[in-house]
């Protein structure tokens, strides 16, 4: 094989499931998910109809808090292995974190308007600590290209990629520590603060949306795999 | 509509507002994608066969 060669197929991987079979089943799930929560789950009794918002919320953030550990994940597997589709794959897992991000931030806004009154809240731990995370993620993208493409901008991104990690728990255990927080608790030490058909819901919802974001990486990093290849074609055909 | 009602479908609407567009933006660069391919293999099917090196794809 050519060192071109080489270079075409280093950016190639192949996967178990086919993504027209994933998108299927995050079509077939998230419709499921949408039909439990609102036709099956009750109203709740403290928040009624607006708690409904809670399903997709809190199991967008989960998924945005597992985007960006993958690309953490990605990004140590690259600084060890020097695995050039490593970048790639933390790159666009930090994009969906952020894509995620960027819809927990909407649908928790809409629902503090509903129960406080209020877009936003400064003085609530999580909130603000959550920003930090999303806008933290943010810059990530502003350093990949401040940096002309190459190693030095794969193992840059890879360093504050893992940095950001770090922010993960510190968002979670948040409202944990927090001593007066008005954020609802939805998870304690002794499990999930609620049962039945509510459960049943939020467990439906929650791979909903995990099957979702992998789906859209996956799309995603066909396009960038895609490109990549493309460009090296074109070096070689030059 | 009672306004929790109202707000929680602007949220659900929301999330899949910023799915779709997103999902545009990827059938958007992938129909780029598919026209660099086009380009390309005209570029490719324009030269003679011995004036280029094989290269192994995929």
């Amino acid at each position: 094989m050519t060192p071109q060669g080489a270079q075409l197929r280093a950016v190639g991987r192949s996967y178990r499931i086919p993504l027209p079979a994933l998108s299927a089943a995050a079509l077939g799930l998230v419709t499921l998910a949408l039909a439990l929560v609102f036709f099956v789950a009750p109203n709740d009794a403290d928040q009624g109809f607006s708690q409904r918002i809670f399903y997709f919320h809190v199991s967008i953030a989960f998924t945005a808090y597992a985007c960006f550990i993958v690309g953490a994940w990605k990004a140590f597997v690259h600084l060890w292995k020097r695995d050039p589709l490593a970048d790639l794959e933390s790159y666009v897992a930090i994009h969906q974190g952020l894509i995620f991000g960027s819809l927990v931030l909407i649908t928790g806004s809409i629902w503090a308007k509903i129960s406080w009154g209020h877009w936003w809240l400064w003085s609530e731990d999580q909130l603000v600590l959550f920003l930090v995370l999303f806008l933290f993620y943010a810059a990530y993208f502003m350093l990949r290209f401040s940096v002309d493409p190459g190693p030095q901008r794969a193992n840059l991104s890879a360093v504050y990629a893992l940095f950001g990690v770090v922010l993960i728990p510190v968002s979670f255990l948040a409202i944990r520590i927090a001593k007066g927080f008005i954020h609802p608790v939805v998870f304690t030490r002794h499990g999930p603060n609620f049962g039945g058909w509510i459960l049943v819901a939020y467990c439906v919802s929650q791979v909903a949306l995990l099957v979702l974001a992998y789906t859209l990486y996956r799309v995603e990093l066909a396009g960038k795999r895609l490109d990549e290849r493309l460009r090296r074609l074109r070096e070689v055909l030059a | 509509m009672t306004t929790a009602e109202t707000y929680v479908t602007a949220a659900y609407c929301a999330v899949f507002a910023i799915v779709l567009v997103y999902v545009v933006i990827i059938a958007l660069k992938l129909t780029r994608l598919a026209r660099e391919v086009d380009e390309l293999a005209r570029r490719v099917e324009g030269e003679p066969a011995g004036e280029r090196e094989k290269a192994v794809v995929g």
